[in-house]
């Protein structure tokens, strides 16, 4: 017979449209992050970590990088005989056929995924935090309380607790009640979006809300529990915990990854992020080159100057270039002579000789100014960006561009330059 | 591929001075992130090769652990797969492996229990990379026994540790020597072989009975005349590291562009055994010319033409040249460490000063790792 304590259903279906270009042909989740890994790398890792081996991973949006990244879960030392991780993508059915149209509609859709397992616990997980978290801790707290739902939460300052859903507690740490982004918060404990329910109160919530349209957990699935009485308990949650869900969030988790002692340390033995990597060599780093306050991937090749960035695998950084608080990823090649400043490159990029990223005023981007700020240079997936060009700050770039793209050699800060056809 | 693959990884070697005493020699760390036994056995992955078995005997601790599981080279498969021999008491044999084909002789059911007709033979301490498929198409155009891999050395290289082969217009080897005083010829048997699987057995049992246990002298030598035994000429980068010097050299050639991009940048690539590390981290006072770092390091003095290994630690202010750091090597404040090999997993307290003088020095202290 078939049986798993807890198993984890991770979601990872979204876009994450705040991240710009960088998610235009991939998953948020897929999004490559510090170097080496993705940002799915991170609730994978803390799952194998926790002893949960049984994982179904949502998706919807791209998932071509999401499939390949998992595979049969190798890297997280989840190829399992029984359980293991599984991705789960909608599919068709003999009536009602649909998309996932929420977070637990979606979960609801592979309800008998989870029933297989005939688990007492079911793990709820997004796909799009940066933080090292024992779930195995969380059940133990839910299990001492007798809990129906256990909500992790985080205490944030009062003034950003806005911005997330809030759960107002007694002195046990039972939730009494809660609010999804108030004006003015009752608690500054927010909801991290990580639950573990018993899987009687999943299932009898699950079927009694199927109807809903955009079932979802925060606004419907918790609600109704709440109702019925359930037993709802907060697990705070005190390490670092990291939304990279706009592209300067994104960029800042980078940078405090080289800090001298980083908050969010990868260099511990205990609790290891796993990955999947291609690229195996050492990286090499030439003469006349200046590596600061940095961290590089493997295969990398350095012959110029690199300062306060990260770096991912497989990357040739041309002759007499200098880099600087900037985040380049997998397999991107830069020209020599190249000047970047805090630059975001997605993978497979090409740079030509000369590029002068990120020079110029702060200017609000004419597209998306929520998206493209912070003086940020953000370059999509395969692009191309020809010889010799500038670029200012709060630009954008997604495409194969040529010569003719940039008039006077020039792309003013605060322009959106994205040609179809990304892919080659 | 029609053939199955026979890794000969069994042998200590005193040229390897003190780093042998911790390791089989085809373990050694190679490049920074490999083994040298990953060279053969991606070659053998790589040329579609389905079934590999490895012979060691000496020190395997460390060449199990990295053969712990058999999926970085992609032999975890149901149908054939990784086997490793190492020397079993039976019924009808107690003995070490007294030599590379008592070895096979010792494991002759691997061979029998084969369907597949040819069988591929290479050392695990080489440093190389090559189709099979290749050298068998070869070995079966010139009808040949056993076809050897040989490769040229430059005329002022030293080759008398090697087997020395003359060949005669149609590739045919007429001369072979192990270990000559004076060598006639630059070239030299690359320790890769090809031959037919039931002349192996044959040969093989024939030695065994007689008490014959080396492969080279026993089989390629002796049967010379009588067999048609071919070479193969190997063009592209070969490297054996069975000396200090060689494996200080072999590192040191993956400093270059040409080395680096032959195995890393062009297809088929090598795999290793993933570690699951960070990326390797450069904080202020990093300094770096010249030299291969890899993952998990941390780095915070004066690198120059050296290859670091994985998860090396470097001190503020120190100064490491023309030297080989092992993996796992934490180096403390304002050490000099110079024409040097440090053994793995070594601590060298602040303040040392280690130079090597005439040739390389093994840096070997095993002092304790204090842990905060």
């Amino acid at each position: 017979m078939i049986k798993k304590e807890m198993i984890a259903m991770l979601l990872a279906g979204g876009q994450g449209s705040r991240l710009g270009v960088l998610t235009s042909k991939v998953a948020k989740p897929a999004v490559a992050f510090g170097g080496k890994y993705r940002i799915i790398d991170f609730p994978l890792s803390n799952c194998i970590n926790s002893g949960v081996d049984t994982v179904g991973v949502l998706t919807q949006y791209q998932p071509l990088r999401l499939n390949t990244h998992i595979g049969i879960g190798i890297p997280w030392d989840l190829d399992r005989n029984i359980g293991g991780v599984t991705v789960l993508p909608p599919y068709e059915k003999s009536n009602n056929s649909e998309w996932y149209t929420g977070t637990a509609n979606a979960i609801y859709q592979n309800f008998d995924y989870m029933d297989s397992f005939n688990p007492d616990y079911v793990l709820i997980l997004g796909g799009d935090h940066i933080y090292k978290m024992d779930y195995d801790v969380m059940l133990e707290c839910h299990r001492a309380k007798n809990a129906d739902v256990t909500i992790a939460v985080m205490p944030v300052p009062i003034e950003e607790a806005k911005r997330f859903g809030v759960m107002i507690t007694d002195g046990d740490k039972r939730i009494t009640d809660f609010e999804e982004k108030p004006e003015n918060p009752r608690s500054n404990l927010a909801s991290m979006g990580i639950y573990i329910f018993n899987w009687a109160t999943l299932k009898e919530a699950l079927l009694n809300n199927a109807d809903l349209p955009n079932l979802d957990f925060g606004k419907h699935v918790i609600p109704y529990c709440h109702k019925k009485d359930a037993s709802l308990y907060a697990y705070e949650f005190n390490g670092y915990w990291k939304d990279v869900g706009t592209l300067e969030s994104y960029w800042e988790a980078n940078m405090e990854l080289i800090d001298i002692v980083p908050e969010f340390n990868l260099y511990e033995e205990y609790w290891k992020i796993y990955t999947k990597s291609e690229i195996l060599p050492p990286q090499y780093i030439a003469d006349n080159t200046w590596v600061e306050k940095c961290i590089i991937g493997e295969g990398t090749r350095v012959y110029g100057k690199v300062y306060n960035s990260v770096i991912g695998c497989g990357v040739t950084i041309g002759k007499d270039c200098i880099v600087r608080d900037s985040i380049i990823m997998n397999n991107v090649d830069i020209g020599a002579g190249c000047e970047l400043y805090k630059a975001i490159v997605a993978e497979n990029v090409v740079v030509g000789a000369d590029v002068k990223l990120g020079i110029g005023d702060e200017v609000a981007n004419e597209t998306d100014p929520h998206i493209y700020s912070s003086g940020i240079v953000t370059i999509g997936e395969k692009s191309t960006v020809p010889a010799g060009v500038t670029v200012g700050k709060n630009t954008v770039i997604f495409g194969i561009t040529d010569l003719s793209d940039y008039p006077d050699n020039l792309l003013p800060s605060g322009k959106s330059l994205i040609k179809a056809g990304g892919e080659v | 591929m029609r053939a199955i693959g026979i890794i000969l990884a069994g042998g200590n070697n005193y040229r390897m001075r003190e780093l042998s005493q911790k390791r089989a020699v085809c373990a050694m760390p190679i490049a920074g992130s490999y083994r040298s036994i990953d060279f053969a056995l991606s070659n053998m992955s790589n040329s579609h090769i389905k079934k590999v078995a490895v012979f060691t005997q000496y020190n395997a601790r460390s060449l199990n652990e990295h053969l712990s599981s058999s999926k970085w080279w992609d032999f975890g498969r149901k149908q054939g797969g990784l086997v490793v021999f190492t020397p079993a008491v039976t019924s009808e044999n107690s003995f070490w492996y007294r030599g590379t084909a008592d070895a096979i002789a010792q494991n002759l059911a691997f061979l029998k229990d084969s369907h597949e007709p040819y069988v591929v033979i290479s050392s695990g301490d080489c440093i190389y990379k090559m189709d099979f498929n290749k050298v068998l198409e070869y070995h079966i155009s010139h009808k040949a026994d056993i076809t050897v891999v040989c490769k040229d050395l430059e005329a002022e290289y030293n080759v008398d540790r090697y087997g020395i082969l003359k060949m005669n217009e149609e590739r045919r080897i007429e001369e072979f020597e192990e270990k000559p005083v004076i060598a006639r010829t630059n070239t030299i048997s690359c320790g890769i072989y090809v031959v037919r699987r039931r002349q192996l057995i044959e040969m093989i049992e024939k030695g065994a009975e007689e008490d014959r246990f080396d492969f080279v002298k026993d089989i390629l030598i002796r049967y010379k005349g009588m067999k048609r035994i071919f070479g193969y000429k190997l063009k592209d980068y070969w490297s054996n590291i069975a000396t200090v010097e060689d494996y200080f050299n072999t590192n040191m050639d993956f400093l270059k562009q040409e080395t680096s991009d032959f195995f890393f940048r062009q297809y088929p690539d090598i795999y290793s055994k993933v570690d699951d590390l960070p990326p390797a981290k450069y904080n202020y006072g990093a300094h770096i010319k010249n030299s291969l770092i890899s993952s998990g390091c941390i780095i915070n003095g004066t690198v120059e033409d050296s290859v670091i290994f994985k998860k090396s630690f470097i001190g503020n202010n120190c100064y490491i040249k023309n030297s080989i750091i092992l993996n796992d090597v934490y180096i403390g404040d304002n050490t000099h460490i110079e024409n040097c090999i440090v053994e793995s997993r070594d601590t060298i307290r602040a303040n040392s000063y280690h130079k090597g003088e005439d040739g390389i020095k093994i840096v070997i202290e095993k002092n304790d790792r204090y842990v905060i």
